[in-house]
């Protein structure tokens, strides 16, 4: 069965945080390296996407995890892995190999859950961070006019990304954490380039972060203002994810669900970060928060960000099959 | 059929409903002189004013066009876009990227985020190019103008212009798959009354081209350029806006949905004078030969400028201070140095300018921001105008600092790695430059590494850090283990955004020995700076370092209440003594033993004078108080009149000290302890239920006697202490002369003494009565530290915070008939000068809170009690953590 059949049917499960998975390992700076990066001068704790590399076995009991917990489409562990992210720790070098042996990780498990009940096929999709850059931002508030990043350079940097994640084989691109849509329409150039060359159809995600309680991105964008902004690809899905809990984030989900021709996707975090930029919102909490969305049919895929666990995926899962998903309606 | 859907910062929807949409014009240097003026001599500051002007007068769509020969027209596109996209009034509408060369066309579209409009493209060089163009342009997300233009020219015909109109529109749709509402049409607008006589039907042929396109081409657009109608009338502004206005209410009725025009300049159309309007429409819509004619003489004898600019400078007129909030509110920049200067001349200080009138300003935007009233790019703007005015203060700043300049200290001051986010950190650097401290400020993204090797290159005294983002607090952290490891001493100061008193106190404090403390702004950073590095150091840092302790205890137990442990878990996990090997000693005595007005003399010895003066609200550790430089002198005028009244209370007798202590065969069931022969034949003590790190034990006082099972006889005791009786009399004649400072002198004393009685009574007990600790010799500070073995825990406090289980404990001594003291029905005790509590004499006890516990625990403790759940859950309500 195809992702877009199955999503017809039933609202879908993605995944929850990576990050808060692998702090609880606990891990020091030789877990993230390997022979080959045992002399690099730059210390590396703290890459996570590393981890693909050098402790494969803890990516994969995560993906495994939220596999166990229910989630349809597990995320890659490479939302950094571009060229310009990876650059703070010197590795632009390896972001092929990031990319493709990440994929392969979650490739392989996502399959083994399919084997195991082929009613519930597992999906795969290339995470893909916004890149710790933005082009419609002067990082220097003295000079507005500045940019640290340009255009081409940003699409240079997702097309090595996508093509390694589509090489490893992924079954869609969820381009997430969007701050600036300028580098999300860099990386939408990037995807439907190399998808027109490989002549290929793989579905696109696209996931958006409302940054701040005036319900905008990071760069001042409306959500419906970012939803127009992206609307000249064919997506699979368009969604919000990150900065807020569900509660606060279902106002902007609400524009998206209303007026968008695309699949809708969520993935809210745990709640706000505590004084310690931590999230404590409880599977339970969470679950009440989205049951509003439930309730409203306003999702198609649903999942977690910072701070979700598999116990919250598995919560989340558990209600889901209770409710039918959003239906498209062409309103205009 | 969708609607046109385009997008600055906000959306902009076009449906057929929608009136007409202004395309703003004059941000064009073929158009608009002054525009190029200011693009050529690199003047971007007032060309963004050109734009934010056409915004206020109503465009909906900002055209934007560099095509001159005399410029680098790629890099003017990018860098006026650059900067359009940092002024969101600009930058909320969408963007149309005004250009005959595609080049220039192209980095347009890479430097904005929403969904703007290509102005244009055309058949011109054929379909080949003109596919590639418009692929290209669905790629970067554009709508576009389609001028009417083919390989044979420009369509000047009704004709010509709906044949590549509808040639142009199927090329689009049916090869690029281009969204056919993302097509907007530009048929020419040409001049008329040129006196060409084949100009006359122009601008009718373009009225009916707009209406066949509107029918024929489904969900295409029609747009143009409506200042070239009345080229031929330059320099007569009433003849043009008229024309335009006439112009545009006969397009728009056959369809015309957007045109690009000075929006600010348009008459209303009924508001032409009606004789100018019939020579206007008679040229038109070429209804006379010689209407031409008749409309120049006509302008002849009209004059006058049009429309005259309206700005809103009416926050100009406001004080210096609402001016100054004005700028930083909507981020306007222009007339920020002469407020500042301003500002300057009105302050007896320019770094009052920066504590007050910006401040203000900043908190407002602060404030703004938090309700999502402000999005970040207008902060940032906010951010801009506060760093110009603070940049021109600086020299002013400078020159005070030289006056006096003997430097106060050096203080390191960096974002840490990672962060980028350094607004408030260059404001507490220069509030404390101010104050005569030296700043070495280490910029922004600065690694740990770095951090240390400046500190001590430079010998610094204080390192500050600073932060925004989440991620930087725990980068905080790491720089704390570092100096740690480094065994750095100087002290370390937390700001940021995100920083807390509560994060500094529980994850940073108590990974660094020196003093850590959090600065909530730049107000209170040199307050904290300079008790840091004054005369009472110790005693700041000693008290600071205690008040964090006790968050994060506070902290600790609130976590615990969120992963609790089942009680049977918890008991599982109980203070691991080998009861084997320990030698049990009996007190000399069982039973209770009396001691009636002792001498208070001797009680004296033994007060703990810090909580007294705490009740005074002076903060600080006797006798080192003294010695402070803001409290010493007030501290050492209370002491004397408190030992003053301690005089004359012990030689008039007015308190009389009475006590009883007790001990008794004990032996611990779970978390009971059994008592025998003796009315009461059980005391009930809870267990922390918390989570616990390995090998950190979930205690219970019960832990600290003998279990049944141990087979040893072991001993508990209890004691009472009270040097109240008496004090209603005292504090009658004080209140009797209106005299409230003796009345809270003699409490305050009171209960210093019922506590050092208790004290007192101790060391006898570990010393004499019980024996335990006979060699112990302690003075009266090693005391108050609790250095000795054994504990007095009292009910009520966090080792047993259960009050009622004061009522066995007073049955068990029998206090009431002993001492006089009683209980209230609340299970205080009366007098209030009393102290009350039981003794544990094993080495390893040792005081600890309680925590959180859970409602297994509470069910069980209740049926101990034989007492009601509901009852139970009142009485320990401060500690239930549960719902």
């Amino acid at each position: 069965m195809t992702i877009q059949e199955v999503i017809k049917e039933r609202i879908l499960i993605l995944d929850g945080a990576m990050g808060t998975m692998i702090q609880r390992h606990d891990l020091q700076e030789e877990d993230f390296r390997n022979e080959a990066l045992k002399d690099h001068t730059i210390s590396l704790k703290g890459n996570n996407d590393l981890l693909s590399l050098t402790r494969p076995d803890i990516i994969k009991s995560i993906h495994e995890a939220y596999l166990e917990a229910g989630a349809d489409i597990i995320e890659t562990n490479t939302f950094s892995s571009t060229t310009i992210a990876q650059a703070d720790y010197g590795l632009q070098d390896w972001v092929y190999k990031i990319n493709y042996e990440s994929t392969r990780i979650a490739r392989a498990a996502a399959d083994h859950y399919t084997a195991l009940d082929g009613n519930q096929p597992r999906f795969v999709a290339g995470s893909i961070g916004p890149t710790n850059t933005t082009a419609s931002l002067s990082p220097d508030v003295n000079d507005p006019g500045f940019r640290a990043v340009t255009f081409d350079a940003l699409k240079l940097a997702f097309r090595y990304q996508v093509e390694a994640l589509l090489d490893g084989g992924v079954d869609l691109l969820l381009f997430e954490t969007i701050i600036d849509t300028l580098n999300a329409k860099a990386a939408l150039f990037a995807a439907e380039e190399v998808k027109a060359e490989r002549n290929i159809q793989t579905p696109i995600m696209v996931s958006g972060t409302i940054t701040d309680a005036s319900g905008r991105t990071l760069s001042g964008q409306t959500t419906e203002a970012f939803l127009i902004s992206i609307s000249h690809c064919e997506l699979f899905s368009v969604g919000l994810n990150c900065a807020f809990g569900a509660e606060m984030m279902r106002p902007f989900l609400k524009i998206l669900s209303d007026k968008s021709d695309f699949m809708v996707s969520a993935h809210p975090n745990a709640g706000l970060p505590n004084e310690f930029g931590q999230y404590d919102e409880t599977p339970e909490e969470m679950v009440d928060q989205i049951t509003a969305y439930l309730e409203d049919h306003m999702v198609n895929i649903i999942g977690g960000c910072c701070g979700t666990t598999p116990d919250h995926i598995q919560a989340i899962a558990t209600l889901a099959k209770n409710y039918k998903p959003r239906q498209i309606a062409y309103a205009h | 059929m969708k609607p046109l859907m385009l997008s600055g910062l906000e959306p902009l929807i076009v449906t057929d409903e929608t009136n007409f949409v202004n395309v703003g014009e004059r941000t064009n240097v073929t158009g608009s002189l002054r525009f190029a003026r200011l693009i050529k001599e690199g003047k971007y500051d007032e060309a963004l004013e050109v734009a934010l002007d056409q915004v206020r007068g109503g465009a909906q769509i900002l055209d934007v066009n560099m095509d001159d020969g005399m410029l680098d027209g790629k890099a003017a596109m990018v860098k006026f876009l650059h900067l359009v996209a940092s002024e969101p009034e600009i930058a909320r509408i969408p963007i149309m990227i005004d250009s005959s060369k595609w080049e220039i066309i192209e980095v347009g579209l890479k430097c904005v985020q929403g969904k703007g409009v290509v102005n244009s493209i055309s058949l011109k060089e054929g379909e080949k190019i003109f596919i590639d163009q418009a692929r290209k342009i669905k790629q970067y997300g554009a709508a576009t103008v389609v001028m009417a233009f083919d390989e044979d020219g420009q369509a000047d015909t009704y004709d010509r212009r709906i044949q590549i109109c509808e040639r142009a529109y199927r090329v689009l749709v049916d090869q690029v798959n281009f969204p056919p509402q993302d097509i907007i049409f530009d048929p020419n607008i040409f001049p008329v009354a040129t006196g060409i006589p084949e100009h006359n039907n122009y601008a009718i042929d373009f009225f009916k081209a707009t209406e066949w396109i509107k029918t024929h081409l489904p969900g295409a657009k029609v747009s143009g350029g409506v200042s070239n109608v009345s080229f031929s009338f330059r320099g007569n502004n009433v003849v043009r806006e008229a024309m335009h206005s006439s112009f545009l209410f006969h397009a728009i009725n056959h369809g015309m949905d957007m045109g690009i025009l000075n929006a600010g300049l348009v008459e209303i159309y009924d508001l032409i004078p009606k004789e100018l309007l019939l020579y206007v429409e008679d040229v038109l819509l070429n209804r006379r030969e010689d209407a031409t004619e008749r409309l120049v003489d006509f302008a002849e004898s009209v004059t006058g400028n049009g429309k005259v600019k309206i700005v809103d400078d009416e926050w100009r007129k406001g004080t210096v201070e609402e001016r100054l909030a004005h700028a930083l509110i909507k981020g306007v920049i222009y007339h920020v140095l002469e407020d500042t200067e301003e500002a300057r001349l009105k302050y007896s200080k320019p770094l009052h300018v920066i504590e007050q009138p910006l401040m203000a300003g900043m908190n407002t935007v602060g404030d703004l921001f938090g309700s999502g009233k402000m999005f970040l790019p207008q902060v940032v703007k906010s951010a801009r105008v506060m760093k110009k005015a603070v940049a021109y203060l600086l020299p002013y700043l400078e020159a005070e600092k030289t006056e006096n300049n003997s430097s106060k200290g050096k203080i390191l001051m960096a974002t840490v790695k990672g962060d980028v986010h350094d607004i408030g950190k260059n404001i507490v650097g220069v509030v404390l430059g101010c104050n005569n401290y030296d700043i070495i400020d280490l910029g922004v993204m600065v690694p740990a590494q770095k951090i240390l090797e400046e500190a001590v290159n430079h010998q610094v005294d204080i390192i500050g850090l600073s932060g925004l983002i989440t991620p930087s607090l725990d980068e905080m952290v790491n720089v704390a283990v570092e100096m740690e490891r480094k065994g750095m001493k100087i002290p370390l100061l937390i700001g940021g955004a995100t920083t807390s008193r509560i994060h500094t106190s529980v994850k940073i404090a108590p990974k660094y020995s020196g003093s850590t403390i959090h600065v909530l702004d730049a107000s209170k950073s040199v307050a904290v700076a300079s008790r840091l590095l004054g005369e009472d150091t110790a005693d700041f840092s000693a008290s600071i370092r205690s008040e964090y302790e006790g968050l994060a205890v506070d902290h600790q137990s609130r976590q615990e209440a969120k992963t609790l442990i089942t009680i049977g878990a918890a008991r599982s996990n109980r203070v691991g003594i080998d009861w084997q090997e320990h030698e049990v000693l009996k007190p000399s005595f069982l039973g209770t033993k009396k001691f009636d007005s002792y001498s208070l003399e001797e009680i004296r010895k033994y007060i703990d004078w810090t909580p007294f003066f705490s009740t005074w609200m002076l903060k600080g550790k006797y006798p080192q108080i003294f010695e402070n430089a803001i409290v010493g002198s007030e501290a050492k005028t209370l002491f004397k009149e408190a030992n003053v009244m301690l005089d004359q209370i012990i030689a008039q007798g007015s308190l009389q000290a009475n006590a009883v202590i007790g001990f008794f065969e004990a032996q611990a069931v779970q978390d009971d302890v059994e008592i025998k022969n003796n009315v009461v034949n059980r005391l009930h003590f809870l267990r922390q239920q918390g989570k616990k790190a390995s090998k950190i034990p979930n205690i219970s006082l019960a832990d600290y006697i003998a279990p049944k099972s141990s087979k040893k006889q072991d001993y508990i005791g209890g004691f009472a202490t009270t040097v109240g009786i008496g004090i209603e009399k005292l504090i009658a004649d004080f209140e009797a002369d209106h005299d409230d400072y003796n009345v809270i002198m003699v409490k305050a004393i009171a209960d210093r003494l019922a506590e050092a009685f208790a004290e007192l009574m101790h060391k006898k007990v570990r010393k004499e009565y019980w024996g335990y600790a006979s060699q112990e010799d302690f003075d009266n500070s090693a005391l108050i530290k609790e250095k000795y073995q054994g504990i007095r825990p009292a009910p009520g406090y966090p080792a047993c915070p259960d009050h009622t289980e004061k009522k066995a404990l007073f049955e068990l001594l029998q206090v009431e008939e002993n001492t006089g003291i009683t209980l209230t029905e609340s299970y205080a005790m009366y007098p209030a000068s009393s102290v009350s509590g039981f003794y544990f004499s094993h080495p390893k006890a040792r005081y600890f809170g309680l925590g959180k516990i859970g409602e297994d625990q509470l069910d069980d403790y209740a049926d101990r009690k034989a007492m009601d759940k509901q009852e139970a859950e009142r009485w320990l309500a401060p500690i239930i953590g549960y719902k």
